[in-house]
């Protein structure tokens, strides 16, 4: 029993240890591929390419006081950071990484990554709440409405894959796409997960509640620092988390068809699969303008709830008539 | 390919089928507006009369209600300061208010002049006697009377609330006042101590009593919401105050004066000459565009005829710096909706076109490169290659930008229909230029009003139809590709000849002579070392700049300085229809209706 608990720690401290680097060097890549893109250089000074540029930034905000402002609900505006970083990082816990890595099998492992997606929520609108600045309590307010608006097709959305696979186990949600992966019949469910995953992760064009145009920095206008790093993190680690779902769910995980999968080892198409959705995030955000708080929330209740519900149904009429 | 031929070109000259005086006259005959008198020397024929301030509410009803074509637009309002003058009308008091009145239907201006005097007031402070407010008459006479208050102390009764708009509430004095001192060097010492940065801080506290502003509606407290004066999306350092109710906008007031240099007072101890540097950085993106109308306006006063090559540069490299203009604001208005990439791309096309104005004029933004009489230096060799594969290269560059920004349904969302205002409404707020245009109004100086050569060049005037965000942008887009047509067209008919004039009072006078004869060492020394002495008189000159109509209010009292440096700013009277048309709107919409009203705060607070 001894040895299996340590190999688990073992195994979550690695994750960890490498997630949390890699959601830094994802700030490097976004500024870097971004400045590409905008025909600029990005940064490129400190390390090959630039590449120890997030080391740099994190001995800057290391070396920063840690200010808490003194107008502050000051225990709640320690906590909302940690709580963002923690619930993203505790959704990892179930993401199967490759047929033998991952640190949990939870049987109800979708579930969990959705509860925690909502966990999530706390902490942007704490930050708002607790910062007591008008500016943060707008951008809390617009995280609260965005999050409950589009967590509610989120759950729907990937309701179809669990139908086809029938399964709430992530790992088994993969094993059961061997045969073929579930974006060729999910594939509106999968969009709309998108969608909904790039208003969780609070990314262009769904970055309302920090929409620096119209609230400066919105939800973590009063933070510096450390705590400002964590939101950072956070975020990164969320767009990370979207998308290792969206591979899990509807790609095929770590699985790769007959003459690929045998040239990498299932961990590292895992990976690829991963950045070529973050590539993906970063693109949207060089390229899509910010709509407004009330024709977002439109958009969710009135475009995206009835198409992932018909999704549904037209989802389970197909199995029930045996087409899937 | 058209042919311009700058050579027939003639300025705009105001018609008057009937004598504006007569047509007052038959409507109110006990008006006694009196004629300006020779002294004063009014070069810029404009209408102007004389009028007792008692009859002045009397005869802005005639203007504004009763008359045929009324003069819709308060052009400008401002005082000016007599007590020194030496060329001073018969008719002058203390203080003189001129009003600059203009009605688009006849294409006419009208200037009234009150004079004042000073009463005593309880202090031995003299103070300026007070007038009429004209705000009921043309609303955004409100600002333009509120800065008269706060530079000269003129008091204007029956204002809606008359308090400091450029200068801090707590400043003392009037600073355009000639006993006002104009340098630091003649006041003491700044200091800022503690107890005074308190009362400094308290005064900039929004006091929404003041403004007749509730504080709670009938089921909720209101929350005041201070944007700026830093903020990213403020374009500067432009302070607007929201009330709100959740984040629907229930009312706003605009405070402006954060940017406030005294521009004008330095215009009254600088030389004609070395005045052009602070035009420059006026509209900081026109560049020699704010340089055009006060060169124009002190050429008017020393009779100064301007070559037709110097016409041509100008014109040249005037449209050069409204597209300079426009893709900063093209892409400064998408960032501010959320795009971020657009503006990166257009900083590569602004930082191109900077290469050719800087092979030109050796320097980047603020040139000051037009001069007394014409320009600074001839075009380098070579300027036609330079300006040839630019005017090639944008175009392209522009139908991408169609696609990406004009083209996108997100940004569409997010401005049509948003922030609208009808022609009537931008007219009677004093709007103009491509804010007026995107209401359908077609109204362009360089058409309406032709100057320095606009008339024969073929360009035409890009219209709007819902004066909304979206539509002021679509403006500015097509503008920028007829700049490219008339920049085309300067590039293939460039006449040849001297790039400034031959004239003693040109700055620096050409120099060819100036060895060999006494006459003309003699006035070079002298225009060089003092600047020229120009003429007595006064005039107004306005040109079509980026953001509006830019104006240029002269008075010379025969020195080497101007007695009065007014300018009229388009983006002044941009911010002041703020509240109307943001009331009702969500944040987000504000955002894209400043971005889209494309201001400048030097412009606003010069």
């Amino acid at each position: 029993m001894m040895p299996e608990m340590l190999w688990k720690l073992l195994e979550i401290t690695i994750i960890i240890a490498l997630l949390i680097p890699m959601a830094a060097m994802l700030v490097w890549v976004e500024r870097r591929v971004i400045g590409i893109w905008q025909d600029r250089h990005g940064p490129n000074r400190v390390g090959p390419f630039g590449i120890l540029q997030s080391l740099a930034d994190l001995l800057k905000i290391l070396g920063k006081e840690d200010w808490i402002p003194p107008f502050s609900d000051r225990l709640v505006f320690i906590l909302a950071p940690i709580i963002g970083a923690i619930c993203v990082l505790m959704s990892f816990a179930v993401v199967p990484f490759s047929p033998d890595i991952g640190v949990s099998d939870l049987n109800i492992g979708l579930l969990f990554f959705l509860a925690m997606a909502s966990l999530a929520v706390y902490s942007v609108v704490l930050a708002g709440w607790a910062s007591n600045s008008k500016y943060a309590l707008l951008g809390g307010m617009r995280a609260a409405a965005q999050t409950v608006s589009y967590e509610v097709f989120m759950g729907l959305s990937v309701m179809g894959v669990v139908l086809l696979t029938g399964t709430f186990n992530l790992r088994e949600i993969v094993l059961a796409q061997s045969e073929g992966w579930l974006i060729q019949s999910q594939f509106v469910g999968f969009f709309i997960f998108l969608v909904a995953g790039i208003a969780e992760s609070h990314r262009l064009p769904f970055d309302l509640p920090e929409a620096e145009t119209e609230l400066t920095a919105g939800f973590h206008t009063e933070y510096s620092g450390l705590k400002f790093a964590l939101f950072f993190l956070g975020e990164y680690l969320g767009v990370t988390l979207i998308s290792a779902m969206s591979v899990v769910l509807f790609f095929g995980g770590w699985l790769m068809p007959e003459p690929l999968s045998a040239w990498l080892p299932p961990l590292v198409w895992f990976i690829i699969k991963i950045m070529c959705f973050v590539m993906f995030f970063i693109l949207l955000r060089t390229s899509l303008p910010r709509p407004r708080f009330d024709q977002l929330l439109k958009f969710g209740w009135m475009v995206m709830l009835p198409l992932a519900l018909l999704n549904l149904i037209v989802t389970a009429l197909l199995r029930l008539t045996g087409v899937l | 390919m058209t042919e311009v031929d700058i050579k027939a070109s003639k300025d705009w000259q105001m018609h008057q089928a009937v004598p504006l005086l007569d047509e007052i006259m038959t409507i109110s005959p006990e008006l006694n507006l009196q004629a300006v008198t020779a002294i004063e020397n009014i070069v810029d024929d404009i209408p102007s009369f004389w009028l007792d301030k008692k009859q002045l509410i009397k005869l802005m009803h005639v203007l504004r209600h009763e008359l045929y074509k009324p003069f819709d637009f308060c052009f400008d309002i401002t005082a000016i300061d007599e007590s020194e003058k030496q060329h001073k009308s018969p008719l002058a008091k203390v203080f003189t208010v001129s009003y600059h009145l203009r009605s688009y239907q006849r294409n006419q201006d009208i200037r009234i002049k009150v004079a004042l005097s000073t009463s005593k007031s309880s202090s031995d402070n003299l103070n300026a006697s007070s007038l009429d407010s004209v705000c009921s008459f043309w609303p955004n006479a409100n600002w333009y009377e509120r800065e008269v208050w706060d530079m000269f102390g003129i008091v204007f009764d029956n204002h809606p609330y008359l308090t400091r708009i450029l200068m801090p509430n707590t400043w003392q004095g009037h600073p355009l006042l000639k006993t006002h001192p104009a340098r630091a060097t003649e006041m003491d010492p700044f200091t800022l101590p503690p107890y005074q940065q308190d009362i400094e801080q308290k005064a900039l506290q929004f006091n929404p009593e003041a403004w007749g502003m509730k504080r709670q509606s009938k089921d909720s407290d209101f929350m005041f919401l201070n944007l700026g004066p830093n903020h990213p999306s403020v374009h500067g350092a432009f302070r607007i105050v929201l009330q709100m109710e959740g984040e629907e906008i229930v009312d706003c007031v605009p405070d402006i004066g954060y940017h406030h240099r005294g521009a004008e007072k330095m215009g009254e101890r600088q030389s004609w000459h070395s005045y052009i540097p602070y035009t420059d950085r006026i509209d900081y993106l026109g560049g020699v565009m704010n340089n055009f109308p006060y060169v124009m306006a002190v050429e008017k006063l020393a009779g100064i005829q301007v070559p037709d090559r110097a016409k041509v540069i100008r014109i040249m490299t005037s449209e050069m710096f409204r597209i300079l203009s426009h893709l900063l604001f093209y892409g400064t208005f998408a960032q501010d909706i959320g795009a971020l990439s657009p503006i990166f791309y257009m900083f590569i096309d602004r930082e191109k076109l900077f290469g050719i104005i800087e092979a030109f004029t050796g320097a980047r933004m603020h040139p000051s490169w037009f001069r007394i009489g014409g320009v600074a230096q001839d075009l380098p060799k070579g300027w036609d290659t330079l300006v040839r594969d630019y005017v090639n290269y944008l175009p392209k560059r522009l139908d991408e930008y169609e696609k990406m920004v004009m083209q996108n349904a997100i940004l569409k969302q997010r401005t049509v229909g948003i922030g609208a205002y009808s022609s009537q409404e931008a007219i009677e707020w004093g709007v103009t230029g491509p804010g007026l245009r995107a209401t359908g109004y077609s109204w362009d100086m360089r058409k309406q009003r032709p100057y320095s050569g606009y008339d024969q060049f073929d360009f035409e005037v890009p219209l709007g139809h819902n004066g909304d965000c979206y539509d002021r942008c679509r403006v500015r887009v097509e503008e920028m590709r007829q700049s490219i047509r008339i920049i085309e067209q300067c590039l293939n008919n460039m006449p040849e000849g001297p790039y400034k004039a031959e004239h003693p009072q040109t700055t620096p006078p050409m120099k060819d002579r100036t060895m060999k004869d006494i006459d003309t060492l003699i006035p070079h020394f002298l225009n060089v070392s003092w600047g020229p002495v120009i003429p007595a008189g006064e005039v107004s000159v306005s040109v079509e700049a980026t953001k509006g109509i830019m104006a240029y209010h002269l008075i010379s009292d025969g020195s080497t300085m101007s007695y009065r440096t007014r300018i009229r700013t388009p983006s002044f009277a941009h911010l002041q229809m703020l509240p109307l048309i943001s009331k009702g709107q969500m944040v987000a919409d504000l955002i894209a209706t400043l971005g889209s009203v494309d201001y400048v705060m030097a412009d606003v607070d010069r």
